[in-house]
């Protein structure tokens, strides 16, 4: 078992995009740090565009991720409803 | 009937791949002449993967959203004088080290993925590498953006890319950049995109960052966290050049391998200026430079490289030193600065009482035992009116062109010296590291353009040390260099808040 | 090894070859155990330097500021030229008595600890 993890930067739509990975990885560690969120899982980390539009209210674009996104760390695979980090 | 809508992928594919054509009446190797000398096979240039699928009218539409956010929040730090907020003077001088030293590296990797994104025949990496210069050169201008701001104030941002290319502390970032610039476009991808992106820039970019932040500096910590969000997709680029070149061919390993190797190793010699700044340099910390480098290399590294490892891929040769260093690395680096801290264009200073117990902490093993005292006397002789400086030239390592200020791991108070003969000639080195470097490819080191031996062969403007630093340098000197305790920067920050200093206050006592 | 280059018989130019510092060698000396002087320290010197001017005036130059200094045992200090013990001739020149261009000359001084028993 390997951790995978993003960091976002500390912002508002951020904090809806931790309550989405939160829903979506029961597990999640989220770790709040000066100006960033450092979130991290064993082995997967899935980022879902429903859950996310769900806590926001309104439609979001998954791409939109790239504007608050700091660090990654696992394999990427990014479609139009999700984003997962995970290793193998 | 309307037109389904493309999904991601589709889309991805009619705006990169679909733009490719076949050459027609000119020879492939003729167009692109570099991508078989490194010995590299790539035999299906379509598997390669592209996890961002990202085009170009998507990366502009977040990138300029990106600066918005960013000109906003440096027109807010100007207009607030966020100048005067940072927690203390002293914090400034990481700065500069990172305007001087890191800011032009962007530069490089910007004019290095504009030629290896030239070079590759394969539409992907092209696009990719493509989208990585232009990122570069955004991360150069925003960095210079930002940094303009701090000139105003404060001393030593002024000449800083006449810096970069001649000063003698600065010929290790631009050497390990000409070094992967001038090697085959693989070598560069895997030596900057994999090495240096994926496995080792998190340590600059976040926690350092973080701690901007932490210390107040609104201007650079935005920059810095801008800059990353395209570091995301750049060291997405890098572990997929790699799982990429392992899997078009066996023969690729044993060269990848070697690469990391090197790369790793010329890497985590950059870094210690970080651990550094991390350590010494940001007054109030979030975490040690220790305790990023088992987050950011022993955690997040270990599970990449046993990612990895189905393809034959090992943990870089010389991790397990590294791991060691990381007990010793800031102290060293700092101890080297404090040494010539009349021949830089940043201040540096002793930890006060509070810092140094700090440091006791978060390094058990070894702050007591090997650096305080060394520190305390530093800081006795300051305050005898006598801060130390050292009146040499230091012997630099041939590879890093470090001063040859790092210890055997296994006696960390002995220098570690190797050295090689390469027809006839000595050539020294810091570590096993950087020695084998230089023994696999000598042709290329002996070329190295040693700031030390450059001022003794007369090319720096003759033998006046003096006229070296002040002329050939351009450090205002008495300004720029020399301990932050009686500098100009202190006298301004005192001023601005109201602050007497030290010897001020001694007087009154007196 | 060779470098993989895109010209066949790649060479480099030797920046650094004795012939580049106007008659001058660079020699290296380092006081192990004594970090406060935190690398060695480069020289460039004719190589007709005795080994006594080396040692009165450039390495006294360079380490004086250290408290240990003053106490060397010069009897007793142990030589190393390039990795292995070396017994200098004072009267003797550098280059008659083996130290060429870039060579490593280190001085260890036994019984003398640095700064507050931590080898700085
Ligand atoms: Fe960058
Ligand atoms: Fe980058
Ligand atoms: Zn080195």
């Amino acid at each position: 078992m390997s951790k995978v993890y993003m960091a976002l930067q500390d912002n508002e739509e951020a904090h809806y995009l931790v309550e989405a990975l939160e829903e979506d990885n029961p597990d999640v560690t989220v770790d709040y740090q000066p100006a960033m969120i450092r979130i991290e899982n064993e082995d997967r980390l899935v980022l879902k565009r429903e859950t996310v539009e769900e806590k926001m209210g309104r439609d979001w674009d998954l791409q939109s991720l790239h504007v608050n996104l700091v660090t990654i760390g696992g394999n990427v695979d990014e479609t139009d409803d999700e984003f997962t980090l995970s290793w193998n | 009937m309307a037109a389904r809508k493309l999904n991601l992928k589709e889309r991805y594919s009619l705006l990169t791949r679909d733009l490719d054509w076949e050459y027609s009446y000119r020879d492939k190797k003729e167009i692109f002449p570099y991508e078989d000398f490194e010995g590299i096979k790539i035999t299906d240039w379509s598997k390669w993967e592209d996890p961002f699928r990202l085009t170009m009218d998507a990366y502009w539409k977040y990138q300029a959203e990106k600066e918005k956010k960013l000109y906003a929040i440096f027109d807010a730090f100007a207009q607030n004088n966020g100048q005067q907020n940072v927690t203390d003077a002293r914090y400034i001088n990481a700065i500069k080290v990172f305007l001087t030293g890191v800011s032009p590296l962007e530069y490089q990797a910007y004019s290095g993925y504009a030629h290896v994104g030239r070079q590759f025949s394969g539409v992907g990496a092209r696009t990719a590498c493509q989208m990585q210069s232009i990122d570069e050169l955004r991360h150069v201008q925003t960095q210079v953006h930002a940094m303009s701001h701090y000139n105003k104030f404060f001393d030593g941002f002024q000449d800083f890319s006449h810096m970069h290319d001649r000063v003698w502390y600065l010929s290790v970032p631009k050497s390990f950049f000409d070094d992967a610039r001038s090697a085959g476009p693989f070598e560069f991808m895997v030596a900057i995109s994999f090495s240096f992106e994926y496995v080792l820039t998190n340590l600059l970019f976040v926690p350092f960052m973080s701690g901007a932040a932490y210390n107040g500096d609104m201007a650079t910590v935005t920059f810095g966290f801008s800059a990353q969000s395209d570091e995301a997709r750049h060291m997405t680029l890098g572990l997929e050049v790699i799982k990429f070149l392992l899997e078009q061919h066996p023969d690729n390993v044993p060269i990848v391998q070697r690469w990391i190797d090197k790369w790793f190793w010329r890497g985590t010699r950059l870094l210690a200026i970080v651990a550094m700044m991390m350590d010494y340099m940001l007054p109030n910390r979030v975490m040690s430079w220790k305790e990023a480098w088992e987050v950011y290399f022993e955690e997040a590294g270990g599970a990449l490289f046993k990612d990895l490892a189905r393809y034959g891929i090992e943990m870089p040769k010389y991790a397990a030193t590294a791991i060691a260093e990381k007990d010793h690395i800031s102290h060293q680096t700092w101890s080297t600065f404090y040494n010539y801290g009349h021949a830089a264009a940043f201040h540096t200073w002793m930890p006060d009482e509070k810092e140094m117990d700090w440091l006791s902490e978060k390094y058990p093993d070894t702050f007591d035992k090997y650096y305080r005292p060394r520190f305390e006397h530093w800081r006795e002789k300051e305050q005898a009116g006598e801060r130390f400086y050292n009146p040499t030239l230091p012997m630099l390592c041939n590879t890093c062109q470090i001063p040859m200020g790092f210890t055997e791991m296994d006696d960390p108070s002995l220098i570690a010296y190797r050295q090689s003969v390469y027809q006839g000639e000595r050539y020294n080195f810091c570590s096993d590291g950087c020695k084998d470097i230089f023994d696999h490819e000598p042709e290329k080191y002996v070329q190295s353009w040693l700031p030390v031996h450059q001022i003794y062969q007369g090319n720096c403007g003759g033998a006046d040390i003096e006229k070296v630093l002040s002329e050939y340098y351009r450090i205002n000197m008495g300004k720029d260099n020399l301990d932050f305790h009686g500098s100009p920067d202190e006298a301004r920050w005192n001023a601005w808040h109201n602050l007497e200093s030290a010897e001020e206050r001694l007087k009154k006592a007196g | 090894m060779a470098v993989a280059a895109i010209t066949p018989d790649y060479t480099g130019e030797r920046l650094d070859r004795v012939e580049n510092f106007h008659g001058n060698i660079v020699v290296y000396v380092g006081w192990d155990r004594h970090l406060m002087f935190c690398s060695p320290i480069a020289f460039a010197t004719p190589p007709d330097t005795t080994f006594g001017k080396l040692q009165d005036e450039m390495i006294a130059g360079a380490y004086a500021q250290h408290p240990d200094f003053a106490k060397i045992d010069w009897e007793q200090v142990c030589w190393l030229l390039n990795g292995e013990p070396f017994t200098p001739d004072r009267e003797a020149t550098l280059a008659a008595q083996g130290v060429d261009h870039k060579s490593i000359i280190r001085m260890q001084t036994p019984g003398l600890e640095g700064i507050g028993g931590s080898h700085s």
